[in-house]
């Protein structure tokens, strides 16, 4: 197959999230592969129950903001993040965890969606997937 | 050697793609599967991800809003 996406997800934030989501899924039905690394206000979305719980990036206007666009996201039929997240391990994607992150934020794996994560790992694992990934984005 | 339907009708981007990838998945080598769908672009990027694939482009239709597209795997 045809080359590798590295994208580390550092936003908590519901629409860089769905920004990651979008474009690994595309890389992953295009026939690539795909990883997402998880790391500071990206990683409080793998906590259970925690992936719908980002705010808007901007006009969040103390989660107004972020009704309203999720208003729309449903008249537009667009894929909930669940949905891209279930499809995103459907067709292979990795999921990895930043291990400093949960020291730094005191998250232990119990509180994580354990059965998603491939793996908890370091910078290392990310430059050793990244310098031989063809398209790789910091979201 | 199986046909498989996959229906995307309403369904917006990424999600036909992905649905496209996953029919191709699971299909067998010879088997064809069709998709249905109204989400413009993927009408063009489907077929961009056949050829990413190395598979076979059988046939791509549309008629009054709703394309279909014919993949041999």
């Amino acid at each position: 197959m045809a080359g590798k996406a590295t994208i580390i997800v550092h936003s908590g934030d519901m629409d860089k999230v769905y920004s990651a989501l979008i474009v690994a899924n595309g890389a992953l039905a295009m026939g690539m592969e795909a990883s997402l690394y998880f790391t500071f206000w990206g990683l409080q979305r793998l906590k259970k129950g925690g992936l719908e719980k980002g705010p808007l990036s901007k006009m969040n206007m103390l989660g107004l903001g972020k009704w309203m666009v999720k208003r729309k996201i449903k008249k537009a039929g667009a894929a909930s993040l669940e949905r891209l997240l279930q499809d995103f391990k459907e067709l292979g994607g990795k999921i990895l965890a930043c291990d400093m992150t949960m020291e730094i934020m005191g998250i232990k794996r119990e509180d994580l969606r354990d059965d998603l994560i491939s793996d908890y790992c370091g910078v290392g694992t990310y430059v050793d997937e990244a310098k031989e990934s063809t398209i790789t984005l910091f979201i | 050697m199986a046909e498989i339907k996959v229906d995307c009708k309403g369904e917006t981007c990424p999600v036909p793609l992905a649905e496209t990838r996953k029919a191709l998945r699971k299909a067998k080598e010879g088997d064809v599967v069709e998709v249905t769908g109204t989400h413009p672009a993927s009408k063009k990027e489907i077929p961009m991800a056949v050829k990413a694939l190395g598979l076979e482009l059988l046939d791509v239709q549309e008629e009054g809003g709703v394309w279909r597209i014919r993949i041999r795997r």
